[in-house]
């Protein structure tokens, strides 16, 4: 009866538990035009990348545009790309949102949230940083202002000087 | 059947049915969650008066604080 009871709990403890299977830095990234069908991506073989989840109800991804922004505009030319993943269910509040904010890098609507489910953003906004063969390098949780945009650019020079 | 298989059985598809309620929302999808009309202070002077009338009404009882008793004369 005893291990009836212990292979019960254990089977029913397996069910309930949350998948844990978001991603983490030393995972290669697949190709994100299988995850983001439909989208107008730019080349980024060989690139350091910047995947960045958005969505237009979320106050501190409006707050990391103007960083993603200047950090477009000084490292574009040396081989950084910006890809910022919008989230929303609703279509036109992604594009609404992608106008107002006047984004110089590239956006992509995952509208049936294929790339969420497999990089699986902890929180919102949640950004990961690869290296030039695709693997992540860095995660961040949330933006937090001047702190996060010195994160990505040490990280972001570091990364681009590797060959 | 032994009577314990019988149990596990039927408590297995039982149990692990119960898993599906307890799916969480995942971050990105707390799109409906952040509406204002979801705020729980959605408008700030008529959850002010209910308070108040709250308050007055269960003093005896602490009101909406955590201490016991009162006058209620507030």
């Amino acid at each position: 009866m005893k291990t009836l009871l212990t292979i019960l709990t254990l089977a029913c403890s397996t069910t309930f538990l949350p998948a844990a299977d978001a991603a983490k830095e030393g995972q290669q990234v697949p190709k994100l035009a299988q995850l983001l069908p439909g989208a107008s991506l730019p080349n980024m073989a060989g690139k350091v990348m910047l995947v960045d989840f958005w969505a237009s109800w979320c106050g501190p991804c409006k707050a990391s545009f103007p960083v993603l922004n200047r950090l477009q505009e000084k490292y574009a030319a040396k081989g950084l790309v910006i890809i910022g993943v919008g989230v929303d269910d609703d279509a036109a509040k992604y594009k609404e949102f992608a106008a107002k904010m006047g984004a110089k890098f590239s956006l992509a609507h995952d509208s049936d949230h294929k790339a969420a489910a497999f990089f699986n953003p902890p929180s919102m906004p949640t950004s990961y940083i690869t290296d030039r063969k695709g693997v992540i390098r860095h995660v961040h949780t949330g933006f937090r202002g001047a702190k996060t945009e010195a994160e990505y650019v040490t990280e972001i020079e570091a990364l681009l000087a590797e060959h | 059947m032994k009577f314990p298989v019988l149990i596990l059985s039927l408590a297995l598809p039982a149990l692990s049915a119960c898993s599906t309620q307890l799916e969480r929302v995942k971050p990105y999808e707390r799109g409906i969650l952040a509406m204002p009309v979801m705020s729980n202070n959605l408008d700030p002077l008529q959850k002010a008066m209910t308070e108040h009338a709250y308050f007055s009404r269960e003093a005896s009882f602490g009101g909406g604080g955590v201490g016991g008793g009162g006058c209620g004369c507030n």
